[in-house]
């Protein structure tokens, strides 16, 4: 590799120095089995709204940082987000509004 | 099969994979670049995942093989048995011939 080369990625790691494997058990949320379910019929072949390849590669574009401290699913759902915004299935402007309404919703239930 | 690019390893083949460091989705981990393995298996013809990321057809296809690492290839410091190998899959475009030609 030269210095004109693009350095690697960070989810690209195979490799490198890693603590031990810890295997535990872990129950899905519900918001984490919607995010399962939403990639199913997003990518399902009659739609086609995404493909796992964008997914990949908007969850390859998050910091390191980003990266590292989001769980499976929040990497998941962020770049099913991505993808549809980047394919114009919804808009950002779209997004934000709803972000608020759900919140405000949820204020006014708490 | 049809809109496929024509295979151009067979099992046993001694192949490089290319040192090649793009920008963009890149399958090819980086740990294999520039190493020397062995077809152990053609997967079939896929399309291509580096322009399927970019919601483009990735068409024609190209072949996939299942390519055997010598893990005392990969790493220099590698302590395990000198038979250990790794396995991995690599689209063609990634792959050269290497070695003695038949």
């Amino acid at each position: 590799m030269t210095s004109s080369d693009v350095p690697r990625g960070h989810h690209d790691m195979g490799g490198l120095p890693a603590g031990a494997v810890e295997p535990s058990e872990h129950d899905y949320a519900l918001w984490e089995k919607r995010v399962d379910a939403l990639m199913m019929l997003l990518s399902r072949k009659d739609r086609q709204l995404l493909t796992v390849d964008e997914l990949r590669r908007n969850i390859e574009s998050l910091g390191p940082e980003a990266y590292d401290e989001m769980t499976y699913y929040e990497r998941w759902i962020y770049a099913i987000t991505q993808t549809l915004i980047q394919r114009g299935v919804i808009t950002v402007d779209e997004l934000g509004r709803k972000i608020e309404a759900v919140k405000t919703r949820e204020a006014q239930r708490a | 099969m049809p809109d496929a690019v024509a295979p151009r390893f067979q099992i046993g083949d001694r192949v490089k994979v290319r040192e090649a460091y793009p920008i963009g989705h890149v399958r090819t981990p980086y740990y294999v670049r520039g190493k020397r393995g062995v077809i152990e298996r053609v997967c079939g013809a896929f399309p291509n995942p580096e322009e399927l990321a970019y919601a483009r057809e990735g068409r024609p296809a190209q072949p996939l093989y299942r390519v055997r690492f010598l893990q005392r290839e990969l790493w220099t410091d590698y302590a395990g048995q000198p038979v250990d190998v790794v396995e991995v899959e690599i689209y063609q475009h990634w792959l050269e011939a290497e070695g003695p030609q038949p």
